[in-house]
């Protein structure tokens, strides 16, 4: 049961039936299943997973051995809470998009996103690292083209040429490492021990960070994220902001700062700057938005940016808030993001000016709806708070004035998500909100899901907190002894 | 008596869940969870009596642990806690009872007990706190059921509005607290108020962390006790039902950054600098929010900037050293202004949710009750002998007269003020000719029991609170400040002892009394004998007058100041820099390549299915070519 061979080809397998599957509601429960199948795997890997910094469950083959590449997976505790993650989040966006009508190659395609994100998240080699983050965009590009928004094929041919710009630059810098590599090879751990000097890690550091940089997205390299978000349906939206983002902040963590610590030595703090600045200036962004998905798109930029600046702060507070973070964001804006989904197919519109009073016809949806805007905002007792306390922490030790600007989010994410609650929610009925009906039994699934995740990792963070700590001291202790050789 | 205050915390926990409570569930559970505390504050007591310093720590489980940081949930009991159990449970009972008959009409009844439980519990967590963090949750889990209950009538757009108001500048307060917390951990390794206090306790006075850190403190209690600059959200938080304004921006949520300060004293002590801001900002506060409340309207109003000036004066006691006062008034002002927020509530109860004064008078007799234990009240917070406000209010300004008789005398000045707005309210209402509707007046009747009782264990309170800690020139002994004075300990080696002759401190008192007497005269005479009402909204009015009645236009002068720009900058933000800025920059860049990516286009005919399934399967096959070595 804990093979992660396995569990790596069961989104993979899924997909390929589901291409075959045309009626609706076979897909549907052939893709639920798949993805609960998954979930129980996961779960077997977490029982036995000892919470040591080791590497475990792992598999290695030759795959082309003619150019040194070997199928070499394999997770610790920093990759297994975004394994986790990936796999609650499937299930809970395959049952969201329930609501609408799509067919069997939909599915196939999420599925096989998923394999993508898992490549990623386990990936113990370059080049297996960089075939799962292309297989994970694939799919999104086209769920994103087949299913989105009107303006979709020209926000998605720029989605696509900007975060493949940035595919292209880490490429470079795999190939570029893996010609240094003694035994020429794309292993991880030899990328580790190059020891490269400090001008050459310098621009290794510029072409891994654009690539994360987009992903994530860390401001100025944003602009794809708000249209994209936008256009995007809303699964593909819960799939990118959900999980995806999270191969960047993982990459940073993962790659970038161990294999150039001399370059994270030199640019660290410009790079935690960016954060920062990102965290202020969307923040300040979301005050105004009308549409209800771009709001917190640019939200998700904010919170991202705190992520980003704890990863930098690189102490063990700063990226232990950045593991759990990404944990809590992706709950959280799947939650958000499937609220909004839920009011937009009702109302037909995203306006937040045509919405409101929608908490009296629908008394549910605004319970839980006000769980995950509370847990976005970071009050104590939900998830969020664990994250962004930590996270501040981390940059606070890194500089005060970082943690006070950084700090702002406090302040900020509350008034545009509370100017979003009460213009959605509160207020008086209108012609467009009075038919409203309050959530079904599928939706009620999901966010029930997601509000007992909440505030479950708010309780008791301390489970998911034991994954990571030893791997991210390790880590952390490691790079301090590359960076003084 | 520890696993008492476990099993206390759980019991409420748990029972803030069901919606469906009725409201004996509700105030059944706060009367369970007040007993107790009587239980543990007995036990407190006892422990006092046989001298022992009377502190408790309860670790329940450690919450966030990462790296050398450890965050425990425990509890910690002393007697400044007893006391603040039993203010938060005991007139949390009164108003949950209160709130039975006041909210019987509303159809969103279980809600509302639901979020005076879960008030109560989070205002527990702050209370019991034995680390900034736990207190932390309570601290913004209390601004949270604020947020809930100012905008309880949702449907009301300005209300839903005043909510968002309360929660956004309580999380201004709440990331001084926060940063405070990280300067703290970095100074002392530890969040623990048992570890921190000694190790402060061995530092300098004046030392430059430690001002930093309790600055930062003090910004987050204006955010919470609503003091200059923050207290706008306040006199806005009336929206809520008036038991709320009674229970949560009254008797206790308000007073949590008294309390935070109190636990704190030897962090202030050792930081001059910081009580002087605190004694200054205090006392402006007390000073304009008086002036303001003599001329407005609303009854609600009125006992709104009553009470940030009130606080105001909590806030000179601290900065004057005065800790024992400020808690002391922290008590009396539960008594009295909780009693207060009540009978208003009983008024507009009566008169059919009417709260303009101008449209009252002459209930003194429909009324009996609620006039009789108003008067009660007003008297109190006016600060005539022998009622509770007398006694704690003289004890901060004994103490600000010791530290600076400039202090004194605008305290003095705010204390007349006080006396007036509050007998020009009791007047306005309960006396001279009946000013509303005739439909009103049909209406107008007493409240009923489960109303007025609570009110009347109220009034009694608020009649021999002061007698919890007679000053010695009296002939007392200070109970109070006997009993805290573990608590406070350490301040008070370090700071010299605070010393008045009698005669001055009879004089003291003889002042202000008199002053509060002639005040009420004044206002007597106004309003009774002249009978006058206040003008209508549009009337012409005085430079003086203008400025009160508008509330020195604060709010607007924050619009404009940092509402606007920030709006303005949002835009801005996103039309141009985003996206005409960066974004043009990145079209631009992305043109050529967008030429050469026309290809890509194509792939967005055809059969989707196929597409997919070839990705797959090639996928597959470059996967099977490596195991296979096809």
């Amino acid at each position: 049961m804990d093979n992660l061979f396995i569990l790596l080809l069961l989104p993979v397998l899924g997909a390929l039936a589901l291409v075959f599957v045309q009626h609706e509601k076979a897909a549907k429960q052939l893709a639920l299943i798949v993805s609960l199948v998954s979930l129980v795997f996961t779960v077997s890997l977490l029982t036995s997973f000892v919470p040591d910094a080791s590497m475990q469950f792992v598999q290695r083959f030759d795959w082309i051995p003619s150019l040194g590449i070997h199928f070499h997976v394999g997770v610790d505790g920093i990759s297994l809470p975004l394994v986790l993650l990936t796999n609650i989040l499937v299930p809970l966006i395959i049952l969201s998009a329930f609501n609408h009508s799509y067919k069997g190659s939909f599915y196939a395609l999420v599925l096989f996103m998923q394999a993508g994100l898992l490549l990623v998240f386990t990936a113990l080699d370059a080049f297996v690292f960089y075939v799962g983050w292309e297989i994970a965009l694939i799919p999104i590009y086209f769920i994103c083209a087949l299913w989105g928004g009107e303006d979709r094929i020209r926000v998605n041919l720029k989605f696509f040429i900007y975060t493949f710009f940035g595919s292209l630059l880490m490429l470079t810098a795999i190939i570029y490492l893996h010609l240094q590599t003694p035994a020429n090879d794309y292993e991880l751990t030899s990328f580790y021990q190059l020891g490269l000097e400090s001008g050459v890690q310098r621009w290794v550091f510029w072409a891994f960070f654009i690539a994360f940089a987009i992903k994530m997205p860390i401001f100025p390299f944003h602009t794809w994220q708000p249209d994209t978000y936008t256009q995007a349906p809303t699964a593909g939206t819960m799939l990118l902001s959900g999980i995806m983002l999270k191969m960047g902040v993982y990459g940073l963590i993962r790659w970038l700062i161990p294999i150039a610590p001399l370059g994270f030595a030199a640019y660290g703090q410009l790079a935690l700057v960016l954060c920062i600045i990102g965290v202020v200036y969307a923040s300040i962004i979301a005050f105004k938005q009308r549409d209800a998905k771009r709001l917190i798109a640019y939200s998700s930029i904010a919170h991202v940016g705190l992520i980003g600046a704890g990863v930098f702060a690189w102490n063990i507070q700063g990226v232990q808030g950045a593991i759990i973070q990404m944990v809590n964001h992706g709950i959280s804006v799947v939650g958000l993001f499937f609220v909004l989904d839920i009011v937009e197919r009702r109302i037909g519109s995203r306006d937040i000016k045509l919405m409101g009073g929608i908490a009296k016809p629908a008394p549910a949806l605004a319970i839980a709806f006000l769980v995950i805007v509370m847990g976005a905002v970071g009050l104590p007792l939900t998830n969020g708070f664990v994250g962004e306390f930590l996270l501040l922490m981390g940059i606070y030790e890194y500089g005060l004035w970082y943690a006070v600007f950084g700090g702002l989010t406090l302040i900020f994410g509350a008034v545009y998500l509370l100017r979003l609650y009460q213009k959605v929610m509160l207020g008086e009925v209108n012609e467009q909100t009075a038919g409203f009906t309050d959530i079904t039994r599928t939706e009620w699934l999901v966010l029930a899901t997601v509000v007992v995740l909440v505030v479950g990792i708010g309780v008791y963070p301390k489970p998911l907190l034991n994954l990571s700590e030893a791997a991210v001291a390790n880590l952390i202790n490691g790079i301090g002894q590359i960076a003084n050789r | 008596m520890l696993p008492l205050v476990g099993f206390l915390i759980n019991g409420l926990a748990r029972n803030v869940l069901p919606k469906s409570l009725v409201g004996a569930i509700g105030s059944g559970v706060v009367l369970a969870a007040f007993l107790l505390s009587c239980g543990v504050f007995s036990s407190v007591y006892a422990a006092r009596q046989a001298g022992e310093t009377a502190t408790f720590i309860q670790p329940i489980f450690q919450w966030i642990g990462a790296g050398d940081l450890s965050v425990s949930m425990s509890f910690l009991v002393d007697p400044l806690s007893a006391i603040m159990l039993l203010i938060v449970t005991g007139i949390g009972f009164l108003i949950h009872v209160y709130s039975i008959g006041y909210m019987k009409h509303d159809a969103g009844f279980a809600k509302f007990f639901a979020f005076l439980n879960l008030f109560i519990f989070f205002m527990l967590l702050l209370v019991l706190g034995s680390n900034y963090v736990v207190m932390f949750i309570g601290w913004e889990g209390v601004g949270l059921c604020s947020y809930l209950l100012i905008g309880f009538w949702f449907t009301n757009t300005a209300y839903a509005g005043a909510a968002k108001k309360a929660f956004v500048m309580n999380r201004i307060g709440d990331l001084g607290f926060l940063i405070a917390v990280f300067l703290i951990f970095a100074t002392f390794g530890t969040l623990e108020f048992s570890q921190i206090f000694p190790q402060a306790a061995g530092m300098t006075t004046g030392d430059i962390t430690l001002l930093l850190i309790t600055l930062l403190l003090f910004i987050a209690a204006t955010g919470k006790s609503a003091q200059i600059p923050l207290f706008t959200w306040l006199p806005d938080a009336m929206a809520g039902p008036t038991p709320v304004s009674a229970l949560i921006h009254a008797a206790t949520m308000v007073t949590a950054g008294i309390y935070m300060i109190a636990r704190s004293n030897i962090l202030f002590t050792l930081s001059p600098i910081t009580l002087q801001i605190v004694a200054a900002i205090g006392l402006c506060t007390a000073l304009l929010a008086a002036a303001i409340a003599i001329t407005q309207n609303d009854i609600k109003k009125v006992l709104a900037y009553s009470t940030v000036s009130q606080l105001g004066y909590m806030f000179l006691g601290l900065g004057v050293g005065a800790f024992t006062g400020a808690f002391f008034h922290v008590i009396t002002h539960a008594f009295f202004k909780g009693l207060l927020f009540l009978g208003a509530g009983s008024v507009i109860h009566a008169m059919s949710n009417e709260q303009d004064m101008r449209h009252m008078g002459g209930l003194r007799k429909q009324l009996p009750i609620t006039y009789f234990t108003m008067l009660m009240g007003t008297i109190a917070i006016a600060g005539i002998p022998p009622l509770s406000g007398f006694f704690s209010k003289d004890e901060i300004l004994a103490h600000a007269f010791a530290t600076n008789k400039l202090l004194w005398i605008l305290g003095f000045i705010g204390a007349l003020f006080t006396a007036f707005y509050m007998f020009r309210m009791l007047f306005l209402t309960f006396f001279g000719k009946f000013r509303g509707s005739a439909e009103q007046a049909n209406h107008v009747h007493e409240s009923p029991v489960t109303m007025t009782i609570p009110l009347i264990v109220l009034a009694v309170l608020s009649v021999i609170g002061g007698m919890l800690n007679v000053p010695a020139a009296l002939g007392g002994s200070h109970a109070l400040a006997e009993f805290l004075s573990p608590v406070f300990a350490d301040s008070a080696a370090r700071s010299e002892a605070f010393h008045l002759a009698h005669s001055t401190e009879y004089l003291l008192m003889g002042v202000s009394a008199i002053g509060a007497i002639v005040m009420a005269i004044v206002a007597y005479r106004k309003y009774i004998s002249n009978a006058a009402v206040p003008a209508a909204d549009g009337a012409p009015r005085g430079v003086l007058s203008r400025l009160s009645y508008h509330k020195f236009y604060v709010d607007e002068l924050y619009d404009r100041l940092i509402v606007r720009p920030l709006n303005g900058l949002s835009v801005f933000f996103y039309r141009f820099t985003d996206r005409g800025g960066i974004d043009g920059l990145v079209n631009g860049l992305g043109k050529t390549i967008g030429e050469t990516g026309k290809g890509l286009r194509l792939l967005q005919s055809g059969n989707v299915g196929f597409y997919i399934f070839m990705m797959v399967i090639a996928a597959a096959a470059l996967l099977a070519y490596g195991f296979f070595n096809l």
